[in-house]
């Protein structure tokens, strides 16, 4: 399940096989009726079957088979829709089902190295388990041990290993993993048989389907057009006694076909199974339709700042010395204690000190020790020497000189301010209890992503940056980032509150989030996507998981949303806008019978009545196999306003849906005649 | 044919710009905010039961009460008339299933008359029992339209009892008594006197039916009622005498459909959005106008062997008083609104011209009844709404409300019913001798006598084809079942609908919702209205009216 491209055909040939001989096995009556459109017109055909048999038919014994057959396969054809959009899925669950059938366990017995094997099923929740360098990870659960590599390829379709550690935000080991180096102890989080891999098996079969309240009331509607179009047909036969005259079933029949809205009953199901799989294919798994749907809703977007709107790292920009400190002097001290920093942000300090202040290369002593980074002190820091450098957030450096000297504070606030403002991140840096400066820390925006506002904007989103800074930084990049508003130095309970007072101003809202105290938020939230590197807590919280946990697919993922419902409505106003060239096709066949003069109203001028009826009918069948693509790529979204949105939409499916049947009719009506087949 | 546009654009264009005030007036009339005297009044006289918000169930419950003890009251009058008051021509007693159809028509808001009024009806009848009728049925629509745009505004839906008052005494009264003196001013009589015997130039002895005509023809018109005083309606010289009075009826006659339309725009504070509406609503009644206008032009093939000028368009049928082209202007707009009075006999327009009223009655909603057509508008408003709304790629919302499963059931029922009885009722009545044994022409004519009188009884309309022997048992409790049934309906789900709305949390609008004040939703509204409201009559149609057309033509 590699992360594919929405391009990637669905007519993929090695499904089409299975999903022909599925299109026999839907026409049980028992999962026919599921779709009440196709089930009437499965009853017409099955009707006119009989009648045919028993030899009632009207107008000849080829015309009868012809039509007999044609409906059929209209049925045939919705079958078949369905059943190729579930082909993918089900050979996805199949290649799952034999990684699940093949996991084994070594479970631990009590504290000691000692385990016994045994199959993964039998796991119970809280069970301790080792798994070793090639083991696949038995179960969901959490490390509790250790640190390893693991290739989550199984899942993510990414083959690149990705690290899982016991303790913070990485800690969350999927079953069907494979552990390519180290070895970890995972306590099991999931009760048998309801782990992530029997979700997503599930998911992808579609066994888990149930219909989502939009799909509900659009099938009430399909239903209603139903019922009034077969009050319109079945009232004909009474019409028409009127002047002693009757008409044959077999075209009330064809009539009532052609006037139901096949084209979408037929396609409904198909498409709700695609927009799953095109979010599968987009590597993230919702839990239910309902959320896909919801996601087309969104109205507020609340987007992490890291890793959304900039890219993880800062980068240090500028050295800003308090009086009496040069700038070589704060960057001296800043490299040195960013020597041993790997992270992104330490090894800019480094770059920016060589290459922009001359500070020459230096390594540490092996006396040297260091302080790592503690989300407690906020602080890192190197003692060589019996000099303490430290780095670290602001307020918190300040706090740790004040033993050892009152700092210039006013100073310091005018410089923090003016770094703040721009966007910017202080940095303060102090040595030996003395407090030298700042390192101005600059967000990068992440390539595009104005333009990826400006868009939701004009999709009528707003977007609301979520991040830990001091509301001047976070101004300053919101403004820069073109969001619609920020919350700066944010808690998860203040995440929480914001979700609450959107939601109570009737907005639905989409946010994603992976550690543990976002999971209140994420299962408040509308759309709560949460990353697969994540905690457990996360995951079970949120509705969608991004499997290749990256925050900007939430934009994305309101995009596969609300191309859903297009797909829907515009196939429903295709449908729908046919029946005019329907009507003009069958009423003048069916009422020349006893008023030749209605002929007139055959303004397409078909061949015979036998013919247009014929011709109706095959158009109707026709087109459900010639929208499947249609239908399982979905109508292309564009953030262009829901005005402008509807005049395409209304121009190219309901006006196409007009004009299309009436040249589609006659096409077939002069092939029909010139084959002699009416 | 540039005079009929002419009146037609005057009568119309004049009477949509008066709307405008009348709207502003009802709204204040109907939905006062704050304290209010007449409020008090309406309270003190309802009573306990007219105090305080009932909410859509408890409104919905009053209102069909209140319309279940007006009809038990109408039936005792009209099947006890001939031992009642103010009989001073001494009319007898009336069928039973005469009484049932009659009771209904009035209370529904149709009058659709299978008796002639100054035949069989005493004075009484007429006025204790049928005229107040025409006050407080189209009073308990117009309540049903406030209570519906309160609810869709996110407020309580008010008390039934207050708001049928305040329509009836604050909006129809008031206006329905100015009509009055214009129409005695046009020379219509209003009189308690009998009838006058009159001897003739020859010496025969005539005798000419009066009453209180003008305080009748009123409300008839403003009410979208459409009962006439007399049995040939406002064909006749004294409803109608002249060219004034036609015009003035023909005003009354849509005033105020077209006012409601304003009205729920301000009640819902979205006048953009009525606006909307308005506009489509006005489009289907000019396009319906100007179709019936054109096909009159062509002389009836009655006198096509006649050695007569054949260039004056179609007089058959009509007042010559009026011309070929009064008649049709009054057809459209008496069957778009609901009324059902008529200017000229239907029976006698050509087929295709005869083809306007009749999709105005399918279509129910292009002004429709006082109050209950806006509330139709709202049922194909719902559908084009989910519909356009999945298009746009979000949940389809009206105003905030989501439309999902429930609503959208009941909105399709309300429609589905209207082609059901129409269909249903139409296809019993041509296949039996019921109808079939009826009619007063054979061929496709005698088919649209009958699916024209059960689109009028389905409608809330009124008017008759006529040409049909509708005075019997079948006709009588079919069209009477068919009036009660299509008043209720969609009054009860539009509520209903209201009310599931008001359940559930409003969501805030942005610019990814769809907008329902702009030409795109328009499109969408016209659309839904032509394949929900008429691609089901297709057939019927082909096989009445077009196939008549068909038949004959030249």
């Amino acid at each position: 399940m590699a992360s594919g491209s929405a391009s990637r055909s669905l007519f993929r040939r090695d499904l089409i096989g299975p999903a022909i001989g599925d299109s026999f096995r839907k026409l049980d009556p028992r999962l026919l009726i599921r779709n009440p459109v196709m089930f009437t017109t499965a009853v017409v055909a099955a009707l006119l079957t009989v009648l045919l048999i028993a030899g009632q038919g009207v107008g000849g014994i080829g015309f009868n088979v012809q039509l007999v057959f044609w409906l059929w396969l209209t049925v045939l054809f919705g079958n078949f829709a369905e059943a190729l959009a579930e082909g993918r899925g089900k050979a996805q669950a199949a290649s799952l089902r034999s990684t699940k059938a093949e996991l084994v366990a070594k479970r631990l017995r009590g504290k000691s190295e000692d385990h016994e094997t045994l199959p993964a099923s039998s796991l119970k929740r809280g069970d301790l388990v080792l798994v070793e360098t090639g083991d696949l990870i038995p179960a969901d659960g959490e490390v509790v041990e250790g640190v390893a590599s693991v290739n989550e390829a199984a899942i993510t379709g990414e083959s690149a290993p990705v690290i899982r550690e016991a303790g913070g935000d990485r800690s969350a080991v999927t079953a069907g993993t494979r552990v390519i180096s180290d070895r970890i102890t995972v306590r099991v989080t999931q009760e048998p048989g309801a782990g992530f891999l029997d979700r997503m098996i599930a998911l992808v079969e579609g066994a888990e389907r149930k219909k989502t309240p939009n799909e509900i009331a659009l099938t009430v509607l399909l239903v209603g057009l139903t019922i009034i179009f077969l009050v319109a047909v079945a009232t004909i036969p009474g019409f028409a006694a009127y002047s002693g005259d009757s008409v044959p079933v077999a075209l009330l029949a064809a009539l009532l076909v052609a006037l139901i809205p096949t084209t979408i009953a037929a396609l409904l199901s198909a498409i709700g199974i695609a927009g799953m799989d095109r979010l599968v294919r987009f590597n993230v798994l919702a839990k239910s339709g309902r959320a896909v749907e919801a996601a087309g809703d969104v109205d507020v977007l609340l987007l992490d700042k890291t890793g959304t709107v900039t890219v993880g790292d800062r980068h240090a920009v500028a050295f800003r010395p308090l009086k009496g400190v040069t700038v070589e002097q704060l960057a001296e001290a800043a490299h040195r204690a960013s020597l041993a920093d790997e992270t992104p942000e330490g090894r800019s300090i480094v770059k920016l000190a060589r290459e922009g202040h001359a500070i020459a290369a230096e390594t540490l002593n092996d006396d040297a020790e260091i302080i790592p980074f503690s989300a407690q002190t906020r602080i890192s820091g190197v003692r060589s020497g019996g000099l303490l450098i430290e780095k670290g957030a602001v307020d918190a450096i300040v706090k740790a000189c004040a033993a050892s000297g009152t700092p210039a504070a006013a100073e310091l606030r005018r410089i923090t301010d003016e770094i703040a403002r721009s966007g910017g991140t202080p940095l303060a840096v102090a040595q030996g209890g003395a407090l030298l400066g700042v390192v101005h820390l600059k967000d990068i925006l992440k390539a595009g992503i104005r333009e990826r506002f400006a868009e939701l904007r004009r999709m009528g989103i707003r977007t609301v940056m979520i991040t830990g800074d001091n509301p001047l930084t976070a101004a300053a990049i919101a403004a820069e980032a073109g969001v619609d508003d920020f919350l700066a130095e944010a808690t998860p309970e203040d995440k929480l509150a914001l979700i609450r007072k959107e939601q109570s101003e009737g907005r639905l809202v989409a946010m994603c989030g992976d550690g543990t105290n976002d999971a209140p938020a994420l299962a408040q939230a509308d759309v709560g996507v949460a990353m697969n590197t994540g905690t457990q807590a996360a995951r079970e919280a949120g509705n969608m998981v991004d499997l290749d946990s990256d925050p900007t697919k939430l934009i994305e993922v309101v995009g596969i949303g609300k191309q859903l419902l297009m797909t829907r409505g515009s196939l429903t106003t295709f449908s729908i806008a046919n029946d005019v060239a329907k009507y003009f096709a069958i009423i003048p066949a069916i009422f020349a019978i006893f008023y030749p003069k209605l002929g007139l109203l055959n303004i397409m001028g078909l061949a015979s009545q036998q013919s247009a009826v014929l011709s109706a009918i095959i158009f109707n069948a026709v087109i459900i196999p010639l929208l499947v693509p249609l239908a399982l790529k979905g109508v292309a979204y564009r953030p262009i306003g829901a005005d402008r949105l509807l005049l395409r939409n209304l121009c190219l499916y309901g006006l196409g849906g007009l004009i299309a049947p009436f040249i589609g009719i006659k096409l077939i009506d002069l092939a029909v005649s010139a084959l002699g087949l009416a | 044919m540039f005079d009929a546009l002419l009146l037609a654009t005057l009568i119309i264009g004049g009477t949509a710009l008066l709307s405008l005030p009348l709207a502003r007036y009802m709204a204040r009339a109907m939905d006062p905010q704050g304290f209010v005297r007449p409020t008090r009044w309406f309270e003190h006289i309802g009573g306990a039961a007219a105090r305080g918000d009932q909410g859509w169930q408890g409104y919905l419950f009053a209102l069909l009460g209140f319309n279940a003890a007006m009809f038990l009251v109408v039936f005792a009058i009209l099947a006890g008339q001939q031992w009642l008051p103010f009989n001073p021509d001494a009319k007898g007693a009336l069928d039973p299933a005469m009484v049932f159809n009659t009771s209904a028509s009035f209370v529904t808001n149709t009058n659709l008359q299978h008796y002639s009024g100054e035949v069989s009806l005493s004075y009484f009848s007429q006025l204790g029992g049928l005229m107040w009728l025409q006050f407080v049925s189209a009073a308990s629509g117009i309540a049903a339209l406030v209570a519906l745009a309160r609810g869709l505004a996110g407020r309580p839906f008010g008390n039934f009892f207050v708001d049928v008052q305040r329509s009836a005494f604050l909006v129809l009264l008031p206006l329905a008594i100015i009509v009055a003196l214009l129409l005695v001013a046009g020379g219509v009589p209003m009189t308690f006197a009998g009838a006058v015997h009159a001897t003739t130039l020859e010496g025969a002895v005539q005798t000419i039916a009066r009453g209180p005509v003008a305080a009748f023809v009123g409300i008839k018109q403003l009410g979208t009622n459409g009962g006439g005083f007399f049995g040939p309606n406002s064909t006749h010289p004294l409803e109608n005498p002249g060219f004034w009075t036609n015009a003035l009826s023909m005003a009354a006659i849509i005033i105020v459909p077209m006012a409601c339309v304003w009205m729920f725009g301000r009640i819902i504070g979205r006048p953009k959005h009525a606006r909307l509406i308005f506009a489509v609503m006005l489009g289907f009644l000019v396009l319906k106008t100007a179709g019936a206008l054109w096909f009159e032009q062509a002389p009836t093939r009655a006198f096509d062997s006649l050695p007569i000028a054949q260039n004056v368009g179609n007089l058959e049928g009509k007042e010559l008083r009026f011309g070929a082209a009064g008649g049709p202007i009054w057809a459209v707009l008496t069957t778009s609104t609901s009324n059902g009075s008529v200017g000229a006999m239907h029976d006698s327009l050509n087929p295709l011209t005869g083809l306007m009223p009749m999709i105005g009655m399918w279509l129910n909603a292009t002004f429709g009844g006082v109050g209950v057509g806006m509330i139709n508008m709202f049922l194909y408003i719902l559908v084009a709404v989910f519909v356009a709304g999945m298009m746009v790629g979000r949940t389809p919302e009206y105003l905030g409300h989501r439309v999902e499963g429930r609503e959208v059931k009941l909105a399709i029922m309300a429609l589905a019913a209207h082609a059901f009885f129409i269909l249903v009722g139409t296809a019993v009545f041509a296949a039996t001798s019921w109808g079939a044994g009826t009619v007063g022409n054979a061929g496709p004519h005698g088919f649209s006598e009958i699916l024209y009188e059960f689109s009028s009884a389905a409608a809330n309309n009124g008017s008759g084809f006529e040409g049909l022997g509708d005075a019997t048992v079948p006709w009588n409790i079919a069209t009477g079942i068919t009036m009660l049934a299509m008043r209720f309906i969609p009054v009860i789900l539009p509520i209903a609908i209201v009310g599931s709305f008001a359940a559930k949390r409003r969501a805030a609008e942005s610019a990814g919702t769809l907008g329902v004040e702009n030409g795109t939703f328009a499109v969408m509204l016209v659309i839904t209205i032509l394949i929900f409201g008429a691609l089901t009559f297709f057939p019927a149609a082909a096989i009445g009216p077009v196939a008549e057309h068909v038949t004959y033509m030249r």
